[in-house]
């Protein structure tokens, strides 16, 4: 195998990456850019751990390939989520995502391990729907398989967050 | 005593940042400089003798370093020392389909993974036992050479009160066959660790494992290499369930290879080898007898269980006596006999899932209870609540209870639901049903026989107001170190967020047994507590005589120590620390806890069941049953659980909630089955978890005892919740469509069998004694002609 230069732009940054081609975004983003917090649970498509959001759209990384991806293609990892929150600058506390706040308080992550991807199929589901019913967080979040929670503190934590916002 | 500050709120867990901002370590976040990747290589067959294993073409491959083999560690291992029949590696024998057989460690995964290909392994095959009857009457076929009888691994029998009095005193009998299917833990985040073998010799392994304390005993027994030279780090668990308390395969390789090269070694396993490494529920076979008087008082219960225990021993001799140890901390049983046998089969072996051997005969019993009550007449709460153990009391079988909360969850969850007024009134189709159960807060003894603490923990306080406590549980999602900072927090008077938890490390912390059997908030929480309390003394004494005031009267709370009649009068925290360490020297204490003597009784078996207090959870689920596609759907689950104390309420409702998901999941179809030895359904496609949009409404009710042994009153929340569930889904199936589910799961093809049949009972009619023994290698045989016809097609 040959590793080949590609050009990523992640959380607001420009990379230039040497990866193997067939390697997955998930892959790039955990092995290449250290950006562990995108997390894999099957690398197969069926449980939604490694979602990340292209452009806005979340997107399994582990299925997709960083060379399917626009030049200009943004991509953000849970990473980029404190950052990509509405707080006001300078205050730590008031630079994380509402979402984020939001699931601390309700007891949202207990192992944590789907968070990542949970957190960023619910920040998509908020740019485009900010009040969302139980029906429409339960589909939006459908391909994010959660083993601990029952699902019912993650729909609060959405729900508290959306009246935050 | 304070009143509480910390403990009691809603408080966010103190690891919820590093969740939720990416920054929590998983093993397999871990990336070291010259890290090796390693992959194991997995028996094709079910049931084996290794002729000839060679490497040698592997080992010649570009960018492989090194490779082990079952020969490089032959030494006996398993989790329970008395019954130790696993090697880290297969020596000699495959027993399962996806043991593992060798270890490459390459530069790249993709190198390691190619190279396994390159492993040759002659397999000389032998028979495949698949089944618990095929187990119990093949004498011919030994899966291990050391079975007395067919391929029973452990078989017990235990005997309390007069039986027979019992049974002759009953106005009606009910004798019940039933059968649980296995199923696994599924955690999102697969077994990863990484080994770091140093300059010195040593070894630190960085591992997803419930159990560091075990696991390090294994090492040094497996390695030959003494436990000094080990350090093992349990990383944040993505979930475990049970299914990360063995030690493992790929533990073992990594730290055996990152010996031989001096590097480090990362193992991480695909989702395919985590459901065949399971070490899940076990599937049983029970038969429950019960003898009633006509107002429906139990004279006497006896329980027989037939364990399919896979191919290994793992904890399966707990899990055979726990199916019949805690039958009687619910409701009063005069007479009770159990019988319990455990089967070697050539699949994957089973363990501790959640619940640990007490779901399957709870499903039994719940189920038969509802019988009972529908024969006499009686509605199945009131009912239950008639014949509650009594708080304070001892069972037949001599296990202590204490705080007993039972009573106040079924009239809680009944009230939720107005359970007695719609039970049998609902519309065809839709159904209501109830169960109670129970379970331990940590075993009443350690795994290998010792005298020493079940857990201990370490408390110090540095000169700028921090404290730091050292506790060698592992953080598995439960909320192990959030516990850990509030026990600290309330007792000192300081806030969680001051509190810097280092926990699962052999090396830096005192000895905690694990996180299995529930045992975590009620020891490792009281070792906390005598710890921080020691130092609370200290600290209480300076802040008495320098505010002048009796040191009774001295409060601490949110960093503050103060006079409570006064408390205008007070002195901040950290000055408090520094003039506590002028005092009396460096501010470090240990604690720890040990279950107190006489809790169980001293017949050989009584190890199993004793526990220092015992949680209580009922459970009433809402169905509905569409006749034409007999698609189940549940509509509502309501839990209520006694968890002595709610130390944190959200997250024992998280623990509620998640039990009662789990639950749901195995009744409604999760199972872990096999077609020959091959598993059925290896991906999490195949194996259906429930997602958002299966999972029904979950309600959580919090039931409060204030256990008086627990840490500030708490018992365990972890398990027991789960245990209601599925047989309070399958009665209210019964209330629904009039058919008794005795086996699980219940699948729409049996929903529709059953009604298309006019059947009123599914489910097994004894032990199936009848099958021909050959069927197992006739459908392995067939499946394997079938694959390599569509091969070579």
């Amino acid at each position: 195998m040959t590793k080949e230069l590609l050009q990523l732009r992640v959380n607001g940054e420009s990379h230039t990456v040497a990866a193997e081609p067939h390697h997955t975004l998930l892959e790039v983003l955990r092995e290449e850019l250290q950006l562990t917090g995108t997390k894999h649970g099957c690398e197969l498509g069926e449980c939604g751990a490694c979602t990340v959001l292209v452009d806005g759209v979340p997107v399994l990384s582990c299925l997709t390939l960083p060379a399917q991806l626009d030049d200009r293609a943004e991509v953000t990892t849970v990473e980029g989520l404190a950052r990509a929150g509405e707080g006001a600058p300078g205050s730590d506390a008031t630079m994380l995502h509402p979402l984020q706040t939001a699931f601390a308080e309700e007891g949202a992550a207990q192992c944590g391990y789907c968070t990542p991807g949970m957190l960023m199929a619910a920040k998509a589901l908020l740019d485009t729907n900010p009040r969302p019913s139980r029906d429409e967080i339960a589909h939006a979040i459908s391909g994010n398989l959660c083993r601990c929670t029952g699902y019912t503190a993650i729909y609060e934590a959405i729900e508290k967050a959306a009246q935050a916002r | 005593m304070n009143e509480l500050s910390i403990l009691g709120r809603r408080l966010p867990k103190v690891n919820s940042w590093a969740h939720l901002t990416g920054q929590a370590k998983y093993a397999d976040d871990i990336m070291l400089p010259r890290m090796l990747y390693g992959r194991l290589l997995h028996s094709t067959q079910a049931h084996a003798r290794i002729k000839k294993l060679d490497v040698s073409r592997a080992l010649a491959y570009p960018g492989v370093v090194a490779i082990v083999t079952g020969a490089d560690m032959p030494e006996k291992m398993g989790i329970m020392p008395s019954t130790q029949d696993e090697t880290a590696l297969a020596v000699d024998k495959v027993r399962y389909v996806g043991e593992p057989i060798a270890a490459v460690a390459a530069l790249d995964e993709d190198t390691a993974f190619e190279a396994l290909s390159l492993i040759t392994v002659d397999y000389e095959p032998l028979e495949a036992i698949l089944s618990i009857e095929e187990a119990l009457a093949r004498e011919d076929v030994k899966i291990h050479d050391d079975s007395t009888r067919g391929n029973v691994f452990k078989e017990v029998h235990l005997s309390f009160g007069d039986l027979e009095a019992g049974f002759a005193k009953a106005d009606h009998t009910r004798d019940d066959w039933f059968f649980f299917e296995g199923n696994t833990h599924a955690p999102i985040e697969s077994h990863s660790c990484v080994a770091n073998g140093e300059a010195n010799g040593n070894v630190t392994l960085w591992t997803c494992t419930q159990v560091p304390h075990y696991l390090h005993r294994e090492l040094e027994k497996v390695l030959g290499v003494p436990r000094a030279r080990i350090r093992v780090i349990a990383t944040p668990n993505g979930g475990a369930f049970g299914g990360k308390s063995d030690p493992f395969a790929h533990e073992f390789a990594a730290c055996l290879l990152a010996l031989r090269t001096k590097r480090p070694v990362k193992f991480t396993l695909d989702r395919e080898e985590v459901f065949y490494a399971h070490r899940g529920r076990h599937p049983v076979k029970m038969r429950l007898r019960t003898g009633v008087t006509k107002d429906g008082e139990i004279t006497a219960v006896h329980f027989q269980s037939w364990l399919d225990g896979g191919a290994y021993a793992s904890y399966g001799i707990a899990t055979t006596y726990y199916t019949g140890a805690l039958l009687t901390v619910t409701y009063r049983v005069p007479a009770y006999k159990f019988d319990g046998v455990r089967v070697y089969t050539n699949k994957p072996p089973c363990g501790p899932k959640r619940g640990h051997g007490t779901t399957q005969p709870r499903f039994a019993f719940e189920a038969q209870l509802d019988k009972i009550a529908t024969d006499l007449g009686l509605d199945p709460l009131a009912y239950r609540l008639r014949i509650l153990q009594p708080p304070n009391s001892r069972t037949v079988n001599d296990l202590r209870i204490t705080t007993m909360g039972l009573g106040e969850c079924l009239e809680r969850a009944g009230r939720a639901t107005d359970f007695s007024a719609r039970h049998r009134q609902l519309p065809p189709g839709k159904g209501i049903g109830i169960a109670g159960s129970a379970y331990i807060s940590g075993a009443g003894l350690p795994i290998y026989w010792n005298e020493m603490p079940h857990s201990g923990a370490t408390v110090k306080i540095d000169r700028g107001g921090g404290v730091t406590v050292y506790c060698g549980t592992a953080e598995i999602g439960q909320g192990s170190d959030n516990m850990l900072a509030s026990i600290t927090a309330e007792t000192l008077g300081v806030l969680p967020e001051d509190v810097h938890v280092v926990s699962g490390d052999t090396s830096l912390a005192p000895v905690d047994l694990g996180s299995y059997s529930s045992r975590v908030t009620f020891m490792a929480g009281n070792a906390t507590k005598d710890a921080a309390m020691k130092l609370r003394e200290q600290l209480g004494t300076v802040a008495a005589e320098q505010l002048g005031v009796p040191v009774e009267q001295i409060r601490s709370a949110y960093r503050r120590f103060y006079d409570h009649e006064h408390p205008d009068a007070f002195m901040s925290f950290t000055d408090v620390a520094v003039a506590a360490e002028a005092r009396f020297g460096t501010l470090s204490a240990a604690g720890w806890y040990k279950p107190p003597t006489g809790i169980g009784g001293t017949f050989k078996g009584a190890g199993v069941g004793p526990s220092p207090a015992y949680s209580y959870q009922a459970c009433v689920a809402e169905v509905t049953v569409d006749r034409e596609t007999g698609v189940l759907t549940v509509d509502r689950i309501v839990t209520a659980h006694d968890c002595g104390r709610a130390l944190n309420p959200a997250n024992v409702e998280g623990q509620i909630e998640g039990s009662a998901y789990m639950g749901y999941g195995e009744i409604i179809g999760e199972e872990q089955v096999f077609r020959g030895g091959l598993h059925k359904k290896p991906s999490l496609l195949d194996y259906k978890i429930p997602t958002s949009l299966d999972t029904p409404k979950l309600e959580a009710i919090i039931v409060e005892t204030i256990d008086a042994e627990g840490p500030y009153g708490a018992k365990e929340s972890g398990e027991g919740p789960l245990n209601p569930v599925i047989p309070a889904i399958a009665n209210a199936v019964y209330d629904a469509i009039g058919v008794r589910f005795d086996e699980t799961p219940i699948t729409p093809d049996k929903i529709l069998d059953a009604l298309a049949k006019k059947k009123d009972r599914v489910g097994p009619t004894g032990l199936d004694g009848g099958r021909d023994p050959k069927a197992a290698l006739r459908r392995l045989t067939a499946s394997t002609d079938a694959r390599e016809r569509k091969r070579d097609a």
